[in-house]
């Protein structure tokens, strides 16, 4: 199919699905339900194909380039690339996994289903858009679905929830918006100067930005990212909106909202100021490594389970940002050291935000199941549920080791990737973070055996639990399969992956060292 | 030249030149006067006021559409001077003919849907109505100080009426004679300054500002503390206090939280539009003639400056102030006073890059500064009316405009929550409404005034840091009115999806999307109405 045509059907099929929604008769929830469900399948399917039409030898898939606002040079350009690639066919799984997991749903069913699909819209358009204009209002648009999915459909604490993811949330893309004003003014404002793959390469050239320039712009937009990935000291959104959040969204919360703040940061931060970036490595190493300690201390402590696995998607997030940012160089010649290395851990990074969006979907999709019949989370008192329910406590125990890292499963491919790549940075960083892998198993093989284990049921609505049925065990199944499947044989992603990253490794390479080159001349000239 | 020689080319002026592009204009007065004599016979049963309202609304808005079609077509921008240099007519005159026109007749089609007048009392509120907006459009096209100041009184008195009109609630006096007061006050103060500009100039014709101050400042030591300089300045001064009131820009705003809480959500919302736009263009105008006066940098960099600061104390007073609202008007009273600061950022950047003696051609940034202005007001017509038509017709079934009588609304009336969402989203800057472009346009101006003078990273970190604050107060209301449940004993509101009610709120929530997905629409005739001011200076 023609990219342009199938690259915009991803976006806009969910909205003109939502539109349609309008039509059914509000009482009919079960059509509404299976008329949505569709349209995610569908739409994951269009994402599948345009895995199938890719070809990783050629760099970026572009379509053609629409006017948008011609006055401004902001155009509606799409593309896809084996960065985005995995995380638009992610989205469109998540989605469809969630979507089918909204049975639970019934209040206000047909607005809850309109607003879902706008999201999914969203977060398709944050994926494939690269034009950082439409990257931004896209980024934006995700905002208004999302506070009102949480805080119409939440838990008792919704409202507080919402106003709070809401906020950061705002308070990042602000500054995002003046790194993209920056970006723009500093280009001339001729017509490339939204185009984020001309941006790139001009930053590689180091004709872009001074180097002072690149680490303002860089800060700027990390804050931005770094709030959604969440990183310490920015994650205190994230435990309350995912525990307050129904089942459904914790799922697109965790599997899909978390990856945008990684992919700004590897698609936006690092190719458009590499030497900012570098310059923050340091920092932002420290920022990962301390996120995967904290989270996952934080994760030890809590008897909600649901508040468990949010603040294990802070710890494992940790590794994204753990990977991306371990770039080290020579500091007078500006040659990056051990680049290999380096594309290792990018590698990896990017593996753990696609393991981590089968795993921790499949964790909040399981305490949701539990939490549908039992209407607590208290994690000291369950147990047993072994026995009442066999097959749902099988998988469940799979997905949370998926979490964990267990090799064979996909949590274990990015965690390693990163850590061995961690040790040509630094080795004490390295065995920072592989401790937080003994701490990750900790609190998972807590939690599992309190929840699972013993011999038996100690809470309330002991008689609601039931085994799971048809439905749960279908979503259930397929991100078990998927994550032994990635844990198996990750080169599925990483063939599609490699080529895209080593490009970007290179010219983000090539332009630290382009502006460290100038930096050296202006001292000469100082000097002189 | 004889006197017979001299009246006959006035006549000659006039009866050609002026009266056929001041078509607009006259057709307001016509209107007015119609209503009027309508009244006298004892029609009004047979021919309501507000039909002839809307009547004559629609004549000036296809009047300046025309008007708009003709101008715009032209290759090469044009000023005509009208009645002999006190108006001129260029492109700029026309965007806000139409944008007054357009606003004018949306009003009326609110006041008819709401009953605000009645039967009764419409002639009344319709004349005031359409007097004030006469005042506006004179406010848009002045090009002499003194018609700056017949303009702005011409469009201020009505409107202290209309905040009064009703008739018996103390409220709705204790507002109009707040405003009458503080009107009273900085129409004395500006008429003044205006005094001493012409005073110091020698000329009250705008036109001549920019040369006459280049020649005052080469008199003197072109310093601030050149006498004549200093008072200029002063008058200057003076007359920003004027349109400061006008545009409710603190510390001239305490008029505003008390007169919209009196006056009707209809009234209110005329008020926090119109007179806006009015004085915007007006403030735009003044700044523009003063630009390129060599010798006077220093003094209009400092007047560019200042005019950051005030935005910077106006958004944020606006924007912190409004939190503490429970009293709707009231809260968006506020949120006016905080988007006035937001559309003065546009200025101070203007000012700024055009007393920049460093950069070289600055007339495309400084027409962007402007374009971002008047896209901003076009969408900011649309949203912030839709908020108070919201407001007038929940009014209408629970007598109450607090936040109280929106608790719950959505199991009721989904079209007016729905409506409310995208204009109040759009209000905090979201994309994909119109509001966020605005912003944008308004935002990037600023920062590209930074190479000028640093301050604008001040001012630009302000408008961010204010943009956040606002979402406090926005979401508010919209949590209010989407996750609560409603009072059992609250008045119901049933609005209907097929009515015209709710055909009239969509119209205004579709223009406002309309605006962010497609800014094309709108920015490109902005930018030429912008571009031809700055071309002809």
């Amino acid at each position: 199919m023609n990219p342009f045509l199938l690259l915009s059907l991803l976006i806009f099929l969910p909205l003109i699905g939502a539109l349609l929604l309008l039509i059914f008769d509000e009482k009919n929830t079960e059509a509404m339900r299976f008329w949505s469900l569709g349209v995610t399948l569908v739409t994951f399917i269009m994402s599948v194909v345009l895995w199938g039409q890719y070809d990783p030898a050629q760099g970026m898939l572009l379509a053609d380039v629409a006017d948008w606002v011609p006055s401004w040079n902001v155009y509606y350009r799409l593309g896809v690339d084996g960065i985005s690639l995995p995380l638009v066919v992610l989205t469109g799984l998540v989605s469809s996994l969630a979507m089918a997991a909204s049975w639970s749903i019934t209040k206000h069913v047909r607005g809850y289903l309109i607003l879902f699909l706008m999201l999914e819209a969203g977060m398709m358009g944050v994926f494939l858009s690269l034009d950082f204009f439409l990257f931004y209002v896209f980024w934006e648009v995700m905002l208004l679905p999302m506070y009102f999915l949480i805080g119409v459909w939440g838990g008792p604490r919704r409202e507080y929830a919402a106003i709070k993811f809401f906020l950061y949330t705002l308070a990042g893309s602000v500054l995002m918006l003046i790194a993209m004003l920056m970006f723009y003014f500093v280009s001339g404002g001729t017509e490339d100067s939204f185009n984020l793959v001309a941006l790139a390469q001009r930053a590689s050239e180091g004709t872009l930005m001074s180097p002072s320039m690149q680490i303002t712009a860089f800060i700027l937009l990390f804050i931005g990212f770094a709030i959604k990935l969440p990183a310490f000291p920015v994650h205190t959104w994230l435990p309350d909106a995912h525990v307050e959040a129904p089942t459904p969204i914790s799922m697109i919360l965790a599997g899909v909202l978390l990856k945008m703040g990684g992919y700004g940061i590897i698609r936006i931060a690092f190719p458009l100021c590499p030497y900012g970036a570098q310059y923050c490595a340091w920092a932002m190493v420290a920022i990962g490594v301390f996120s995967i300690i904290y989270g996952a201390f934080a994760a030890l402590a809590q008897t909600d389970f649901k508040r468990l696995v949010a603040y294990s998607s802070v710890s494992h997030m940790g590794y994204v940002l753990l990977g991306l940012a371990i770039w080290k160089i020579n500091e007078t010649t500006g040659e990056t050291l051990n680049s290999d290395y380096w594309q290792m851990g990018l590698n990896g990074a990017m593996f753990q935000m696609i393991a981590h969006g089968v795993s921790s979907t499949g964790m909040f999709f399981m305490v949701g199941v539990i939490y549908d019949r039992v209407h607590h989370r208290d994690l000291n008192k369950f147990g047993g549920l072994m026995g009442l329910m066999p097959l749902y406590s099988g998988m469940a125990a799979g997905l949370f080791f998926a979490g964990l890292g267990l090799p064979g499963l996909c949590g274990f491919i990015g965690e390693v990737f990163v850590v061995i790549s961690t040790w040509s940075f630094s080795p004490p960083l390295a065995i920072l973070a592989a401790s937080g892998v003994i701490l990750t198993a900790g609190y998972i093989l807590w939690a599992l055996q309190r929840v699972y284990l013993g011999a038996e049921y100690r809470g309330p609505h002991a008689e609601d639990i039931t085994p799971s049925n048809g439905r749960e065990n279908a979503v259930a199944a397929i991100l078990m399969v998927l994550a032994v499947v990635l844990g198996v044989y990750p080169a599925v992603l990483f063939d599609v992956m490699e080529p895209s990253i080593r490009a970007m490794a290179e010219a983000s390479a090539e332009g630290c060292q382009n502006a460290i080159f100038q930096l050296d001349q202006l001292q000469a000239s100082i000097q002189r | 030249m004889l006197f017979s020689q001299l009246i006959t080319k006035l006549i000659q002026d006039t009866t050609e030149k002026s009266l056929p592009l001041f078509g607009v204009e006259l057709c307001l007065c016509v209107t007015i006067v119609l209503m009027l004599l309508v009244r006298l016979f004892s029609a009004d049963r047979v021919l309501p006021a507000c039909i002839t309202a809307v009547v004559g609304a629609a004549a000036a808005l296809t009047c300046s559409w025309l008007q708009y079609r003709e101008l715009f077509a032209q290759s090469a921008p044009v000023s005509t001077e009208l009645f002999t240099g006190l108006l001129i007519h260029d492109n700029f005159t026309v965007y806000f003919r139409a944008f007054l026109s357009l606003f004018l007749l949306l009003t009326v089609a609110l006041t008819s849907l709401t009953g605000i007048p009645d039967e009764e009392d419409g002639p009344d509120f319709y004349s005031l109505l359409f007097g004030a907006t006469l005042g506006m459009m004179l406010m848009a096209s002045s090009n002499s100080l003194l018609m700056l100041f017949i303009a702005v009184e011409m469009a201020s008195v009505p409107s202290y009426a209309m905040v009064g009109f009703l008739k018996g609630q103390k409220s709705a006096s204790e507002g109009a004679l707040k405003y009458v007061v503080y009107g009273a006050g900085a129409a004395g103060v500006m008429l003044y300054g205006i005094s001493l500009v012409a005073g110091t100039l020698g000329t009250a014709d705008m036109s001549l500002l920019s040369e006459r101050l280049a020649a005052v400042a080469a008199d003197g030591s072109g310093g601030l503390g050149d006498p004549e300089l200093r008072t200029f300045a002063l008058g200057l001064l003076m007359i920003l206090a004027g349109l400061a009131f006008k545009l409710s820009l603190v510390p001239f705003h305490f008029w505003c939280p008390d007169a919209f809480e009196g006056a009707s959500a209809e009234v209110a919302g005329f008020l926090s539009i119109a007179s806006k736009a009015g004085a915007f263009a007006l403030l735009v105008r003044l700044c523009i003639s003063m630009a390129g006066a060599e010798g006077a940098e220093t003094l209009l960099t400092a007047f560019g400056v200042g005019l950051g600061v005030i935005s910077i104390i106006t958004m944020t007073l606006g924007n912190l102030a409004a939190y503490g609202q429970d009293n709707l008007k009231r809260l968006l009273a506020y949120s006016t006073i905080a988007h006035a600061g937001y559309m003065v950022m546009a200025v101070s950047a203007m000012v700024v890059m055009l007393s920049d003696t460093a950069a070289g051609d600055v007339s495309r940034s400084v027409a962007s500064a402007m374009e971002g202005l008047l896209y901003y007001l076009f969408v900011y017509l649309f949203m912030n009316l839709g908020a108070f038509a919201v407001i007038a017709l929940v009014r209408n079934h629970t007598y109450g405009e607090t936040i109280g009588d929106v608790r719950g609304l959505i199991s009721q009336a989904p079209v007016l929550c729905v409506v409310m969402l995208v204009c109040f989203f759009s209000l905090v800057g979201l994309p994909p409404f119109g509001g966020f472009v605005g912003k944008f346009f308004i935002f990037a101006a600023v920062f590209n005034a930074g190479s000028s003078h640093s301050f604008m990273y001040v001012l630009l970190a302000f408008g961010c840091l204010n943009t956040v604050f606002s979402l406090f107060y926005y979401i508010r209301v919209l949590k209010t009115m989407f996750l609560e449940t409603r009072d059992e004993d609250a008045r119901p509101v049933p609005v209907q999806f097929a009515s015209w009610e709710s055909a009239f709120v969509l119209t205004l929530a579709g223009f406002v999307i309309l605006l962010g997905v497609a800014p094309y629409v709108m920015s490109t005739t902005a930018n030429s109405a912008a571009q031809a001011l700055v071309m002809l200076q």
